[in-house]
């Protein structure tokens, strides 16, 4: 997994709550056993629906930062979503919530997700569709966020920072906790 | 002095939380893994390029379910991709000694309707399924949540996943509902009450007098929707329905063990005064049929009521698409809106009980001439109950497609498909734009509500129904 520090970028502002990962990835594209060559499925239904639609705007869809409103990756728990969205070229997605499965797979993929306050996100939004330069820098080991010369400080748990800083995933850390998964399987009691 | 009151949810996590460390998520043991064609192979082929094995093969059961096709010639995939991932979980499961129930197999299905039917998901257990409708199984009083394809992985490898602890959210529905009223019903309602991120990060304990009086499978419609409403995970407090269901299943423990079992899993139900971090109740007292009209299910509304006005809402840009989408307008009733498919099927609705009541709707009528509808059991087991019970003739006399069970047009993966903009009313759990089909439009709603709307050729529901002598020559 890549390592991630720092970002500079355009963003790709979508301007819309609970976007749901059938938007971002539709179920047709579901059919690969590999974990390539998504990226261009990314909210491919859209696209087509609706021809401006902010990834068919050469303007915007360069930016390798999405923002976008509340309970985003609702919906199917299919990491295939993830995967779109980092082959696509995004790196980190800014929102004022997230789905819980999404937020799970995002970090095991080396995308960050940052949360920041709803009023915040609004005013950036508005920024963002009438201006498509303008960038956007994050410095996930300071926890920062700078648009338009405002400042943010964003949350973000230790755990999951670490493993982004490192390029490290879950599965690195379980296995070193071994000996506890072993002795906690001996003791368990329950028919299963 | 902090209470020691804990609930069914607290219980069985505590239980099953192998390691929590300072600013770590925690590892959660768990019991059970859930396969499909769709979302293991990437899991498979990493464990192998990592070199590693599987931890607890016998905690882990497959199934083909997503992308098959439902025609009686199911077995011969055309579709080379769907096909692929077929054969790839088949090689993986023989090559890691994985039980696999396959087309051939009288066990096959829909991952979380055979689930329950083999006795695999039981109380206080910990599941996992790369399927977002793994809450399904909390109707067992089981931890059941869906995960991406890399915590599949973690889970095969370690035995564990990484998991934050999850906030308590208790349910409560009070009050008598109308007499055609259903959990799929009081599960909309709830998801249009609280909306569709209302439950985020939490796991719901559903109580009260109206979710013990309902069977295990009305109990697993309602479970299996609360991701809808962004929980992460939907329970009940196994009971002597519960234990009813299970006794006897093929994977079900047995003899003294099934004895011990039920004592344990007696205690799990939440003590009194236990704390949640949020709750809500929902009555419904003369609630009516639900049906949602947007794309998303928190566009729900009761089917006599009209379609909510746009106005200054937050969601304006989403309600407005809805509208644009579904080729409705605000303030419309959506009894009488012609239907051109009607869909019973999914983990959701496609259960020998669903069946069993929308062959009582059909029984002896004709479906309406302009409809095309698809009944697709959720199993094997289904399927052999629906024929042993004669309900195939009755669907089948009724002009409706009986077909072999899968998902089906829950999300159109194979070739069952809504084509670009007709119209269907579906007994499956989502109605984004697209999921059955490029375009289509999707109605959700009761097993009941389907096949009274399939009847009339447009929305409508039981108790609305006109006289039955109309419906046998198909339409009226
Ligand atoms: S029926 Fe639909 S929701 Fe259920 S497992 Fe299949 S695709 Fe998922």
């Amino acid at each position: 997994m890549d390592k991630f520090r720092q970002l500079n970028s355009t963003v790709i502002p979508l301007d819309l709550d609970n976007v749901d990962t059938d938007m971002i990835f539709p179920a047709e594209h579901l059919k690969s056993v590999s974990k390539n060559g998504y990226g261009t499925a990314l909210f491919s239904t859209l696209k087509t629906l609706y021809p401006d639609f902010i990834f068919n705007q050469k303007d915007y869809s360069a930016g390798n930062i999405l923002l976008s409103k509340s309970n985003f990756g609702c919906g199917s728990s299919r990491e295939h979503a993830v995967w779109a969205i980092t082959q696509y070229g995004i790196r980190a997605v800014v929102c004022s919530s997230f789905s819980d499965i999404f937020y799970n797979n995002a970090a095991k993929n080396g995308l960050l997700l940052i949360k920041l306050p709803e009023s915040i996100i609004n005013e950036w939004m508005k920024l963002a569709l009438n201006n498509a330069s303008l960038v956007m820098t994050i410095d996930l080991v300071n926890q920062q966020i700078n648009f338009a010369n405002q400042v943010q400080r964003f949350d973000y748990d230790v755990y999951r920072k670490h493993c982004l800083i490192e390029g490290l995933d879950d599965l690195d850390y379980l296995l070193s906790c071994k000996k506890e998964i072993e002795s906690y399987e001996l003791t368990r009691s329950i028919n299963v | 002095m902090e209470s020691t009151a804990r609930n069914i949810i607290n219980k069985i996590w505590d239980e099953h939380v192998v390691l929590r460390q300072n600013s770590f998520p925690e590892i959660l043991y768990i019991d059970r893994i859930l396969l499909h064609e769709v979302t293991s192979a990437q899991a498979f082929a990493e464990l192998e390029e990592r070199g590693l094995e599987l931890r607890n093969k016998q905690n882990i059961l497959a199934t083909i379910d997503h992308n098959i096709p439902t025609d009686v010639s199911r077995k011969n995939i055309t579709d080379v991709m769907a096909k692929k991932q077929v054969d790839t979980l088949r090689d993986n499961c023989k090559k890691h000694g994985v039980t696999l129930f396959d087309i051939d197999s009288n066990y096959q299905g829909i991952v979380h309707v055979i689930g329950p039917e083999l006795g695999f998901t039981l109380p206080g257990t910990t599941i996992i399924c790369g399927d977002s409708h793994t809450s399904t199984h909390g109707a067992f009083g089981a931890l059941a949540f869906g995960v991406g394809t890399s915590e599949i992985l973690y889970a095969m490898a370690s035995g564990c996943v990484l998991q934050d602890r999850p906030q308590t959210f208790r349910v409560e529905f009070t009050g008598n509902p109308d007499e055609c009223f259903t959990a799929k019903d009081a599960v909309l309602k709830l998801i249009a009450t609280i909306g569709i991120g209302g439950a985020q990060g939490c796991i719901i304990e559903y109580v009260g007098d109206y979710i013990k009086s309902l069977s295990m499978e009305a109990r697993m419609t309602i479970c299996n929707m609360s991701i809808e409403c962004g929980a992460r995970a939907g329970l009940i407090a196994p009971d002597d329905t519960t234990f009813n269901y299970l006794k006897g299943r093929r994977y079900a423990p047995v003899g003294d063990a099934w004895d011990k079992c039920v004592s344990k899993w007696q205690q799990l139900a939440s003590d009194e005064g236990a704390y949640y971090d949020h709750e809500i109740i929902i009555d419904l007292t003369n609630a009516k049929p639900m049906i949602t009209w947007g794309i998303n299910p928190e566009h729900a509304i009761a089917i006599n009521e009209l379609t909510p006005q746009i106005n200054d809402a937050p969601d304006k840009l989403i309600l407005e698409k809805a509208y644009a989408y579904t080729k409705l307008h605000p303030g419309q009733s959506l009894q009488g809106v012609p239907i051109d498919f009607a869909f019973i099927g999914s983990c959701t609705n496609g259960r020998i009980e669903d069946l069993r009541a929308v062959a009582k709707v059909l029984k002896d009528k004709k479906i309406a001439a302009n409809v095309t509808m698809y009944i697709v059991p959720g199993s094997e087991q289904v399927l052999q109950m629906a024929i042993n019970e004669g309900l195939d003739n009755i669907f089948i006399n009724a002009g409706a497609d009986f077909r072999m069970p899968g998902c089906s047009m829950c999300l159109a993966m194979n070739p069952d498909k809504v084509p670009p903009g007709k119209r269907c009313i579906s007994s499956t759990n989502r109605n984004f734009i697209g999921r059955q089909g490029t375009g289509s439009i999707t109605h959700l709603a009761s097993p009941q509500t389907v096949a009274a709307s399939a009847l009339c050729g447009y929305i409508s529901y039981l108790s609305a129904l006109p006289p039955s002598a109309e419906f046998r020559q198909g339409g009226i």
